[in-house]
């Protein structure tokens, strides 16, 4: 499906939210097939990085592509120029298509159960049949351990079993991508691991992940690349042995609290 | 005076306490003066002549008292019908981005809202007398392909369906934007980045979990709207169960009975929508409450009646029941 093996390149990315300038030009290359997390402390812009890929939040400046689309624009010309203009919501829910999310605090939609909740998009937004969605939602629930609760409704599952369908209902889209939003943040600390073996089965299976998180020991394990942010840029970025030998003073305060 | 706790009786407990439960004469004393006043009430009531339960028996089945519940049925349930739909499109056009939307829709529950539902249907009424032709052509021109008298298409009985409609409009779209804006904005937001457009997400997650909230209030409107039905007498509309009793009443000189034929039907009425809500509820409430759904026999079990985890809360935010909302 890609046309190139860069999966996500954010360059020179800033957000502002009314006057809080929460990203300060930031530059981040995912490589198709490799896992990316993201750490930083709460208020870094991690989570706001995450929002603009996937179009939840709107850039204030630079530019992000994704698959090497540029991503919530066009290039038209205007007047022997060539100027920017925002995509309609067509568009726009093409390439997020493109892109599966994975939130803190799950969002099952709590009025289906599990199974319902998994093919509500392949039927709505993909018009798959009815059949092969149901179909390739119980494989995608098998494929997070959660093919005996199919009938069941989120608020009978507990934490880390919702947090699973949530990913099964994301990968269900068969995005090229999967975003993870602090995915173990709102779990008790005993269901973390199953969350986080799901991940890392997906990790093996070859998708291209981007990861906010603060599980060190799940980054140092999957990571092709770390990512570590705070005041709204990028202070350190390497491979997993940097969590070991960090260079920078922040990061290696960072490790210290969180380690 | 607790019920007595046998959930538990098959758990070996040696030391079981077996305690007397607390002396409360209080209640006791209370429960029996409150009982004696209402045997009382029913006792005078059933024994006073003057509420002629014979005339009431008499008419309880006339043919136009019957006739007027089919109309006044009929009135409430095409005006809440219209209401509806009228209000949900009222509240989504309160959230546009566009301000005339938004505008019209501020002016449209200020206005029906702020004057009398009795002066409305007057005003409806009068329609005819007011706009005395529709017609099709072209805005602000004289030209007219099509008219036709307003006489025939605003009849009484259409007028006092549009009043009460349009009134109820203004009320049921605030209480449709008070469950709009109870749904937790994750929801959407998970719908969105699934690539879901914004009409399939009001349609398909946030409208089904407003309606949890949404149904309370408005079985309450429904059941206002039934007993306001009573005033179509101002458009006039002379058929509902209102204006039949009273009828009758002026015309044979008794009209306490005749209240009461009239009270028996709109309190059956009421009762009757009082079960439908509750179906209601029931119904969209799925999902919500920690109770085992579907059919008897095939329930899914509970997290802690099997080998399930411990339950999180981490849906409180959608648990949020709507406090205060009156309208």
């Amino acid at each position: 499906m890609t046309t190139t093996n860069i999966a996500v390149k954010a360059t020179q990315v800033h957000k502002a939210f009314g006057s809080l300038h929460v990203l300060k030009g930031v530059d981040l290359t995912v490589e198709t097939g490799t896992v990316t997390v993201i750490l930083g402390p709460s208020g870094s812009g991690k989570s706001t990085l995450l929002r603009l890929i996937n179009q939840l939040e709107t850039l204030t400046g630079g530019r992000i592509e994704v698959d090497g689309e540029m991503i919530g624009y066009k290039e038209v010309e205007r007047g022997g120029q060539t100027v920017l203009q925002t995509l309609d919501d067509k568009d726009i829910a093409r390439q997020r298509a493109k892109l599966g999310m994975v939130f803190q605090k799950f969002n099952l939609f709590p009025h289906m159960t599990a199974l319902e909740n998994v093919m509500e998009a392949p039927v709505h937004v993909a018009h798959t049949p009815k059949d092969q969605a149901r179909k390739e939602a119980i494989e995608e629930l098998n494929r997070v351990g959660m093919g005996d609760r199919l009938n069941y409704y989120p608020m009978q599952l507990s934490g880390g079993q919702q947090q699973r369908v949530a990913i099964a209902r994301a990968l269900a889209m068969h995005p090229d991508i999967m975003l993870f939003d602090e995915p173990t943040s709102a779990l008790d600390p005993e269901l973390v691991g199953e969350v986080l073996n799901v991940m890392r089965s997906l990790a093996k299976a070859g998708m291209t992940m981007i990861c906010v998180t603060h599980e060190i020991g799940f980054a140092r394990e999957v990571a092709d690349q770390i990512v570590f942010m705070d005041g709204g840029v990028v202070v350190e970025k390497g491979g997993p042995e940097i969590i070991d030998h960090p260079k920078e003073p922040r990061f290696k305060d960072f490790l210290n609290h969180v380690l | 005076m607790a019920a007595k706790n046998t959930e538990n009786d098959g758990l070996n407990i040696p030391n079981r306490i077996d305690a007397l439960p607390v002396r409360r004469p209080g209640p006791v004393v209370a429960g029996i003066i409150v009982a004696l006043l209402a045997v009382m009430l029913v006792y005078g009531m059933i024994t006073n002549e003057r509420f002629e339960w014979d005339v009431v028996w008499k008419y309880l089945f006339n043919e136009n008292v019957l006739a007027g519940i089919g109309w006044t049925l009929w009135i409430t349930v095409l005006s809440m019908v219209i209401a509806t739909v009228l209000a949900v499109i009222l509240a989504i056009m309160r959230k546009s981005i566009n301000p005339v939307l938004r505008g019209v829709s501020w002016f449209f529950i200020w206005f029906f809202r702020g004057t009398p539902v009795y002066t409305q249907l007057v005003f409806w009424g009068l329609f005819s007398v007011l706009v005395p032709k529709l017609g099709l052509g072209i805005p602000f021109t004289s030209i007219e392909f099509w008219s036709i008298d307003s006489q025939n298409v605003v009849t009484a009985f259409r007028a006092a369906v549009i009043g009460l409609a349009l009134n109820e409009a203004a009320y049921l779209s605030e209480i449709v934007r008070a469950g709009l804006e109870a749904v937790d904005p994750g929801q959407a937001e998970a719908a969105e980045a699934l690539g879901m457009r914004r009409s399939l997400i009001m349609r398909r997650i946030i409208l089904p979990q407003a309606m949890r909230i949404i149904i309370p209030p408005t079985g309450n409107e429904t059941i206002g709207m039934l007993k306001t039905t009573s005033l179509v007498l101002a458009v006039p509309f002379t058929l509902d169960l209102q204006f039949a009793t009273n009828a009758i009443a002026n015309r044979i000189y008794k009209p306490i009975p005749l209240l009461i034929v009239a009270c028996f039907w709109y309190l059956l009425i009421t009762s009757i929508l009082m079960v439908i809500q509750s179906r209601l509820e029931k119904y969209f409430g799925k999902g919500f409450e920690a109770r085992p759904i579907g059919p008897k026999g095939q329930q899914t079990p509970l997290p802690g009646k099997t080998d399930g985890e411990p339950k999180d809360d981490v849906h409180k935010t959608n648990q949020a029941t709507m406090v205060g909302l009156n309208a």
